[in-house]
């Protein structure tokens, strides 16, 4: 009866090829080789099995804006090592690695634009920053730019990729949950839209805070969301989490995302759900 | 009934004997002997002082988790009367780990609610060590919303090493919970105030943590994330707690400098644990004040310095063009 057994696809136990830089891009789920400019083309999305690779925050504004709308602003806000942070790094340097590596000032960017020449505010945490992490800066930027959506009446709309507040600055990052959540409860009650956009991955106190308060949460395809990270949860409980914890397909099942959005339909179904709202 | 096993803490423990006998001796002595014994009695107090003054920061938190200290039930008991408990989040369950309800804090009936410990192992398994589910926090919502439907001010202590990170918590969306909390109480047009009693770890703290004032307790800590948990991610080891405490700036002292809470309220000499009938009289009467202080504010202007609050948290550089100058927000 052997072969009426189901066969495991040897995934592992392929041999590491290396590829070569720039060309070709292996997925990492299903282990296509991808050219790398079709990748591109599909906005890095795995034509094969849907993986969505992840993207950096410029990425984001080329897929959700109009060609050159994208006026940043605030980008001259960077942190303050006010704890005098020191664990093997210095946290001073921590952030200036993050600049070097990035060429970003922060873990957000945060801008004004136009989608389908509708304006908007615009922001992205970008995770190749300290891991996206929120700390004063990304409080004050994401409180701004609803601020601002408030102040200009024109919807919200945030890209979060995050581990979670940043613990390099204590309990001032813990605060900046509350701070973001408040402005965004003054935008809500002026019913001005804000949709909240989830990718890989989305966790601890910037999942606590103002990625799930969306009016509409959107989440990108097999993005890990959640509160505690997976790890912690097996440590605390001593077991094995089952398949598909915490992605978005599991927290759309138990009711808490509106809807799954292949990133090629991103701006297209934001664009609709801008015209229902305003 | 105070052992904890520290060092300090026994040292603590056999001054306050002392203290305790030179005070008893002092009662039946003439008044020849009592300047002497007053001086006596003095001097063992600066000891206390002095000792707890030098502790460091791990030693703070241990103080914060000391299990002889009074908790959320025990504050309720000799704060408030009249004191109705109400279960339940109308969703899905009674959460333990989150008590809270109706009652009498002199005059004035509050809503009050408090991550509540236990202090045996069975009550901690009951208690759930003061780990909350998101029921827990929707329950404290619940009453919020009562408290603001019948404009009485909330009272929130907060004593918990964090939110419960369990499957059914994910399940249940214990990030959209304290996400909503945040969002609602700073809308709540009722006074709150928010005391840290004990531990302040992480979202799980802040998601009963908006409000008009925020106090801490002398022996507590507040942060981000437990000194455990920052130790086993920044130094991949959870032994490196005790640097983990120091660097994360986490005692009241700490938050003040930072501007984060309004106030410190002093504990009984050595510690709440040593007499938690004299730490509820204390918080107590810094209630009624504090209440007495919001109670006249029209809810619209309660609101916007509530906001503004919270929107001045933070410290950040950003070079000004026209004036040269860092603005730290």
């Amino acid at each position: 009866m052997e072969w009426f057994k189901k066969v495991k696809t040897g995934l592992k136990a392929q041999e590491k090829r290396p590829i070569p830089d720039g060309v070709w891009v292996k997925c990492d789920t299903c282990g296509e080789i991808i050219y790398k400019k079709e990748l591109i083309q599909n906005l890095w999305v795995c034509a094969k099995c849907g993986f969505h690779f992840r993207i950096k925050s410029g990425d984001y504004v080329r897929i959700l804006l109009d060609d050159g709308t994208f006026d940043e602003l605030h980008s001259n806000i960077t942190a303050v090592d006010s704890l005098k942070f020191r664990d093997s790094k210095k946290y001073t340097d921590r952030v200036k690695d993050a600049m070097k590596k990035t060429g970003l000032s922060e873990a957000a960017r945060t801008g004004i634009g136009k989608v389908d020449g509708k304006s908007i505010v615009l922001g992205i945490l970008a995770f190749d920053f300290l891991g996206g992490s929120m700390g004063s800066v990304v409080g004050e930027k994401i409180a701004r730019a609803t601020e601002q959506a408030l102040r200009d009446k024109i919807p919200l709309i945030v890209v979060s990729s995050s581990g979670g507040a940043r613990m390099q600055e204590g309990a001032l990052s813990l605060m900046q949950m509350a701070k973001t959540s408040a402005r965004l409860a003054q935008l809500s009650e002026a019913s001005v839209p804000y949709i909240s956009v989830l990718t890989h991955p989305t966790t601890g106190g910037v999942a606590a805070s103002f990625a799930m308060l969306g009016d509409i949460i959107i989440a990108e395809p097999g993005a890990l969301i959640g509160f505690a990270g997976p790890r912690v949860i097996e440590q605390t409980i001593g077991q094995e989490l089952p398949e598909g914890f915490q992605r978005s397909e599991f927290l759309l099942e138990h009711g808490f995302i509106d809807v799954i959005v292949n990133r090629r339909e991103l701006k297209p179904i934001i664009s609709t759900l801008l015209d229902h709202l305003t | 009934m105070n052992e904890t096993g520290h060092d300090f803490e026994r040292k603590i423990i056999a001054l306050r004997r002392e203290l305790d006998d030179v005070r008893a001796r002092s009662l039946d002595h003439d008044p020849a002997f009592k300047d002497d014994l007053k001086q006596q009695a003095q001097k063992l107090e600066k000891a206390i002082r002095d000792i707890h003054s030098k502790l460091n920061r791990w030693q703070r938190v241990l103080l914060a988790r000391h299990p002889q200290r009074p908790y959320t039930m025990d504050y309720i008991r000799f704060m408030i009367t009249d004191f109705v408990e109400l279960h339940g989040d109308r969703l899905f369950a009674d959460d333990k780990a989150i008590v809270g309800g109706l009652g009498k804090l002199a005059h004035r009936t509050v809503v009050i609610v408090g991550h509540q410990k236990g202090r045996s192992t069975k009550e901690n398994l009951y208690r759930n060590f003061g780990m909350a589910n998101p029921e827990g926090y929707r329950k404290a919502l619940r009453l919020m919303r009562l408290a603001a439907k019948y404009k009485r001010p909330v009272v929130c202590l907060i004593d918990t090493p964090g939110a419960y990170p369990g499957i059914g918590a994910e399940e249940r969306g214990q990030a959209e919970a304290i996400a909503r909390n945040l969002f609602e109480m700073s809308r709540l047009p009722v006074p709150i105030i928010v005391v840290v009693i004990g531990e302040g770890a992480s979202g799980g703290a802040l998601g009963i943590g908006v409000g008009d004032r925020l106090l801490m307790m002398e022996n507590t800590w507040y942060s981000v994330i437990s000194p455990e948990g920052c130790a086993s991610i920044l130094w991949r080891s959870a032994e490196k707690k005790e640097q983990a405490a120091e660097a994360l700036k986490l005692t009241p002292q700490d938050l003040m400098v930072q501007g984060l809470i309004d106030e410190i309220i002093p504990e009984p000499l050595g510690g709440a644990h040593f007499d938690h009938e004299e730490a509820a009289s204390i918080l107590k009467r810094t209630l009624e004040r504090v209440l007495g202080e919001l109670g006249g504010m029209p809810p619209q202007e309660l609101l916007d310095k509530r906001i503004e609050k919270f929107s001045r948290m933070g410290l950040f550089q950003e070079p000004n063009a026209e004036k040269e100058e860092t603005n730290v927000g």
